[in-house]
């Protein structure tokens, strides 16, 4: 159970307060958690009135203890689902009807070795399923020079289509502004990447540094003190090449027009944050965050800048990066050996 | 006298507040009067032993276990919501009933508004000062906004699997 985590004005990670629960107790246990912090959060201060803060001061394992206690002294019985409910709500997650297929498909392999063009979605925009024979396909709405996660209604009825015909019924969303059609067989996907190809909904960025997450920033947002997609589509049309793009590799941009951090700046290998400074739009650049597996929060990188030179400044971590990295070395690996100094000095080498 | 709302056998209706509340720093009145924590703590004994009926005011930040040893003898806990958005007393609402099996009248005092009604009445509050002059017959129709509940809690409903089990 991990609580107290979160971005916003005060980003934390979420520290573990137990290491395990059987699912029987969750229902018990989250009210545990919640009735602490309804109990003992701050109410001084709206800002400081979320349960992060609380974990924050009190400390994970101060925090842990209090739940624990709370827990104890609850009646989970009455709380927690009875394995009835539970066994019912897992069936409305039962498998879905899979087919027996082979491991490797022979259209697949055949049709991505005459087509470069596939060949490329298919090593950026398709996982492995864990059913032999499926695969996952990303649909990424990042085009360089579109708006991150636009598409138009024809696109999205052509994306139903595939999820009926070729994804059993589902289409997700995913909170990189990408859309995923799940389970594709593999014999499936050249005719789905030809479709997607024709709707424009093709392109073979996922995960790389065009496929930038910002959220909608001061052109439809009340709340933001900066442009967020102007910035990434600059960013996406510097890095439009798709073999340069590859050639970079995992590199994750994430935009926030302001400190409410919808685009999840703090979590980006790259994070960028707009700022106000006199009525001018600045942009704050963190770097080294990750929102995966190998969580962390960025290091901003020093003072804002303004936004015709944010794209550049990308454009010299790039520069550092390729010249620093030791082999398969994602961007974020090469940070987290280097730091921030060789970074901090390309970006800010005029400044001198 | 703000107006007190009773909620009985999924009801809501208006009733006379027999209690007067009393201030820390007046002399106690004849009846039925509601104090605060910390003169409970002060004169507790002396009021109980008194003919009459006792209430005690127990501010969002105190905790409401400190009453536990004179629970029974309490004949109403009224909870305060210093704004609506302090949900602090719901908590004590529900440790009250549910861990305490305190059976007597939970009150909801201070801002106290319409829009709260199922959840107060969910966490076990049965009477209630409203602070936006809503009527018994609005707490009547706001208490029954949700046919069908997903948890059990401080009141009599059924919660939804439960239901379906039972069909």
């Amino acid at each position: 159970m991990l609580v107290g985590g979160g971005l916003g004005r005060t980003p934390y990670l979420g520290p573990t307060i137990r290491r395990s629960l059987p699912a029987r107790h969750l229902l018990s246990y989250l009210q545990a958690i919640l009735r602490v912090y309804n109990r003992h959060g701050r109410r001084d201060n709206l800002w400081k009135a979320r349960i992060k803060v609380l974990v924050a001061s009190l400390g994970a394992e101060e925090f842990a203890r209090q739940v624990e206690e709370e827990w104890d002294r609850t009646d989970k019985a009455a709380i927690d689902l009875p394995d009835t409910e539970l066994a019912r709500i897992r069936a409305a997650f039962a498998p879905l009807g899979f087919q027996t297929l082979p491991r490797v498909s022979t259209v697949f392999e055949a049709a991505r070795s005459e087509d470069r063009g596939l060949a490329r979605f298919v090593r950026n925009n398709v996982v492995a399923h864990k059913i032999q024979g499926y695969a996952i396909v990303k649909i990424a709405l990042k085009a360089p020079g579109e708006t991150p996660g636009d598409c138009s209604a024809e696109q999205m009825d052509i994306v139903a289509d595939l999820a009926e015909r070729y994804s059993l019924d589902e289409v997700r969303v995913a909170y990189e502004q990408n859309l995923i059609l799940p389970h594709v067989r593999l014999d499936e996907i050249p005719g789905v990447y030809q479709t997607l190809l024709a709707a424009g909904l093709a392109t073979p960025n996922i995960n790389l540094i065009s496929d930038i997450i910002a959220c909608p920033g001061l052109d439809y947002c009340a709340l933001a003190n900066a442009r967020a997609i102007p910035i990434a589509q600059d960013i996406a049309r510097m890095f439009a090449d798709p073999e340069l793009a590859e050639d970079i590799g995992e590199l994750k941009i994430k935009i926030s027009g302001c400190i409410n951090a919808c685009g999840h700046h703090h979590v980006g290998h790259i994070g960028i944050l707009g700022v106000d400074k006199k009525g001018e739009e600045f942009y704050q650049l963190s770097l080294g965050g990750s929102g995966e597996d190998d969580a962390a929060l960025g290091q901003i990188l020093g003072p804002a800048l303004p936004a015709d030179r944010v794209t550049a400044a990308v454009d010299n971590l790039v520069a550092v990066y390729l010249r620093e990295r030791h082999g398969a070395e994602r961007f974020v690996d090469t940070f987290r050996r280097t730091g921030l100094n060789p970074f901090k000095e390309a970006v800010y080498a005029d400044a001198h | 006298m703000p107006t007190l709302i009773r909620w009985r056998d999924g009801a809501a209706s208006t009733d006379a507040d027999p209690f007067a509340r009393v201030d820390d720093d007046v002399p106690l009145p004849e009846g039925d009067v509601i104090v605060s924590l910390a003169r409970f703590q002060r004169e507790g004994d002396l009021l109980l032993s008194q003919q009459r009926r006792v209430g005690v005011v127990v501010e969002a930040g105190e905790a409401v276990e400190s009453l536990a040893y004179d629970l029974p003898q309490i004949s109403v806990v009224a909870l305060a919501f210093p704004k609506f958005r302090d949900g602090r007393s719901y908590s004590a609402a529900m440790v009250l009933r549910t861990r305490l099996a305190y059976a007597g009248e939970v009150r909801a005092v201070g801002d106290v508004l319409l829009e709260q009604a199922p959840f107060m009445i969910r966490c076990g509050f049965d009477a209630f000062e409203p602070a936006d002059g809503t009527t018994s017959d609005q707490w009547t129709r706001a208490g029954h906004r949700f046919r069908h509940v997903y948890q059990r809690a401080a009141d009599a409903l059924t919660p939804a699997f439960a239901e379906r089990g039972a069909q």
